[in-house]
Parts: structure tokens; sequence; C-alpha cells
């Protein structure tokens, strides 16, 4: 990423918790001094409508992301292994609750 | 629409024979509907070109603001008034949720609104018509806000991962705007015969360039080709125009306003609304820069940037002061 130029402030990406006991969720991304005005601003831009009870901020510049080009190598051995999945195993009918 | 005669900097739609490798591998992700994310690779005119579209469909939810701030103060009641600016509101997120979307595709927040206060990048011919009267309000969350609907929804589906993601809360948000609009209406649809006759009086103005917003007719633009293939724009000006106009008509018999089109008639063949011709010089004068509202609204937006500047610069100072007290204390410590 290029650096930001002059005063241009800083990015920040936004994560809402929805509800009690739900985990936080990336909803998007915008700018902001410090913290504090990150958290402001979160606030104004992504709860209008009731839709956070927690808000978390942190610096675009502080998150690592996995390569694209990396993909195939980290994701496609999952892809094989179903037994991995319950559903790999028939149960009879006659056997309940498993 | 949002964003009208976007160029793709194409002078022929790609050919998928005579495409680079790292093109067609490009395309065939498209035409498996597998969404572009920021970081995988992407043609470079495929870029820019959302670039612009973004950046246009962002500003034009700015400067959308101005024309609805002008009532503000002027509201005629406390609720109407909680409503108006809670609108205007969303607008401001709405454009945010875009310029977010185009610092994805490395542009930076400050070249996007840079652009716009040199003219060098456009927004909706739309919002550069006046707010005359109360109703001009109501008729704007229910044409424009019902275009802009139009238009968006198709785009949650777009081939571009933050752009389709920004258009599904706008969406979300959008059909408050339009209600609001009609609720207006109908309440002064049932008011009294000069309440009446300012509602029909905003209908007057505002049907036409509401009809262009969809932009030209566009089904021999290389341009818009290109983009439907690229999958960020899903459908024909004209198609979408049509929708609106069908849905639009009951809606208006409804308030008991006149469209002011003589033309306009039920076609049982076509099974469409037939509407009359569209004054396309207008259209391109408002977006060549000359509508009753263009240079206004530029210079509002200039004046806000250059008023906020001494805030913006104030909080990086504040900030930096913080972080070198902060600094200090754990040295110290």
């Amino acid at each position: 990423m290029s650096t930001p130029p002059r005063n241009e402030w800083p990015l920040w990406e936004v994560f809402i918790r929805s509800q009690h006991g739900l985990a936080h969720k990336h909803v998007g991304s915008l700018h902001a001094a410090d913290a504090a005005g990150a958290l402001r601003n979160a606030r104004d831009v992504y709860t209008r409508r009731n839709e956070g009870v927690s808000i978390w901020v942190a610096r675009s510049s502080d998150l690592h992301a996995s390569a694209p080009e990396e993909r195939a190598e980290l994701f496609d051995p999952a892809a094989d292994k179903i037994y991995r999945h319950p559903t790999f195993f028939p149960m009879p009918d006659e056997v309940k609750h498993l | 629409m949002y964003a009208q005669l976007v160029d793709t900097g194409q002078k022929a739609v790609q050919d998928d024979a005579t495409m680079s490798a790292e093109d067609r591998a490009f395309q065939q992700r498209i035409d498996a509907d597998v969404k572009i994310e920021p970081q995988d690779a992407m043609p470079e005119a495929y870029r820019r070109t959302l670039v612009r579209q973004i950046q246009q469909h962002a500003h034009s939810e700015i400067v959308g603001m101005l024309p609805e701030g002008n009532w503000v103060t002027r509201a005629p009641s406390l609720k109407r008034k909680a409503i108006l600016m809670a609108k205007i509101q969303d607008e401001a997120g709405h454009g945010l949720y875009l310029y977010s979307a185009v610092e994805t595709l490395g542009v930076t927040r400050d070249e996007t609104t840079e652009a716009l206060l040199a003219g060098k990048s456009k927004y909706s011919s739309i919002f550069n018509y006046p707010t005359l009267n109360w109703a001009d309000i109501g008729t704007i969350g229910w044409l424009v806000d019902g275009a802009a609907i139009m238009n968006q929804i198709p785009l949650c589906r777009c081939s571009y991962g933050p752009y389709a993601r920004a258009m599904v809360r706008i969406c979300k948000e959008e059909s408050f705007h339009q209600r609001q609009g009609f609720d207006l209406l109908m309440a002064m649809c049932r008011g009294t015969p000069e309440q009446k006759a300012m509602a029909q009086d905003a209908l007057d103005r505002w049907w036409w360039p509401s009809l262009m917003m969809f932009g030209p007719p566009d089904a021999s633009s290389v341009h818009s080709a290109q983009s439907a293939k690229w999958k960020i724009k899903l459908l024909s000006n004209d198609e979408l125009r049509q929708r609106f106009v069908d849905q639009t008509v009951p809606q208006a018999e409804y308030l008991g306003l006149v469209i002011p089109d003589p033309d306009l008639c039920w076609n049982a063949e076509r099974g469409h609304y037939d509407y009359g011709a569209i004054d396309w010089d207008e259209f391109f004068a408002v977006i060549a820069g000359n509508g009753p509202c263009n240079r206004e609204r530029l210079e509002t937006r200039r004046k806000a940037w250059d008023d906020g500047a001494w805030v913006r610069e104030a909080a990086v100072a504040h900030a930096a002061k913080v972080a070198a007290r902060d600094r200090a204390a754990k040295e110290a410590a």
C-alpha cells in the first residue's frame, strides 16, 4: 500500500457485534485521526439502525491477510478430507442420539 | 443513473479470442460469478472503470445531500425535520461506504475528493436541479431514490466484492428514503388545494430529470457492453427506465397527480407504458456543467472542504501529541 499523502487521516477497519453472544463481524472501514475518533465515526456510519452493541476498530495497516496466490496451497488440502464432516458416517436409522 | 456515461477506455468490447491469457482467465472468473476482491489480479481497464463508476456514485450521494439540506430549517414539523435529517445522514453514510470501496482499488480518499472538487469526476445530473418547494423533498424521495433503488438492487450482484457489499447496505436503507417521500406526498395530496398544487408543481419539474437519471439509450454503447461483460452494469439504461415508468405511473395515479407527459399511455401489446421523447440536449448540458445548480453545488463542496481543513489538521496534531505523551509515559515507567 502507498503511504497516505499529507494530512489524510489513517484508515481503520470496523467490526460490530450485533447482539450479545455473537462474534464481532467486519462491516467496513473509515478514516479517523485516532482510535477514539474511529470509534465515534464508526458509531455514526455503521450503527444508525441498532446494528450493534459493541464496536472494535483496528488500523488497516495492522491487519495481515493471506495472499490470493496462496489460496490453493492453504485451502485445497481441506477439500478431500470429507471424513472431517459428520455426514461422512452414515448411521443406521434405528440408532438414536448420534 | 448515479453513475452516468461511465467511460471504460475501450474502443470495442473485448473479444475472448484476442484477449491476453490473464484477461481471459479474469473473464472466466467473472463468467463463473466469482467475486473479484481487492487483492486479486484484475485488468487495469476494469480497475479504472470501477474507480470512475464508484467515484461518481459516491459523489452523487454526497452532493445529493445539498438539495435536501436546503429544507432542513424550513421543514413544516419536528417529525418531518427529524426524518429529513436522518435521510441526509444516510446519504453521507452511503457516500462513505462507497468512498471506502474506491480506496480498495488503490486510490486514496483525498484523491477522490480532489477529483470531485476539481470538476474532473462527475456526479449524477439530477442533483443539479433546485428544490423550490417543500413537496420537492417528497418528490426526491419518491422518484430520485426510487430510481436509485431500481439501479442499485441489481448492483448488489455486481462482480466487485466491496462494491456489491456497499450496495447491499445501501439498498437496505434506501427503502426508508423512498417511503418517507411517498408519505410526505400523500400528506400534501390529501391537504389543501394549494398543497396539492405544490405536489403537482414538484412532479412537473422532477419527472423528466428523473427519467434522465438512467442515462441515454445505451443498447449500442461500447462502454455499456464492456461494463455488462465485466458485470458491473447488469441492465441497460432503457430497461431500467421502463421498469421505473411502469412502477411509478400507478403510484402517481394513487396520489391523484398527473405525470407531465401527454404521450404517456399503456401499451397492452408490449405490456408496458409508452412514454414521450426525452430532451437529451438538456441532459448533456447538465452533465457538461450547465445545469441550474452545477456551479453552486461545487462551490458549496469546495467551501465545506476548505472550511474543514483546520479540523482535519487539528485532529491529526492532537492524535500525534497524545501518542507522544503515551510513548513518554511508557519510557518513564
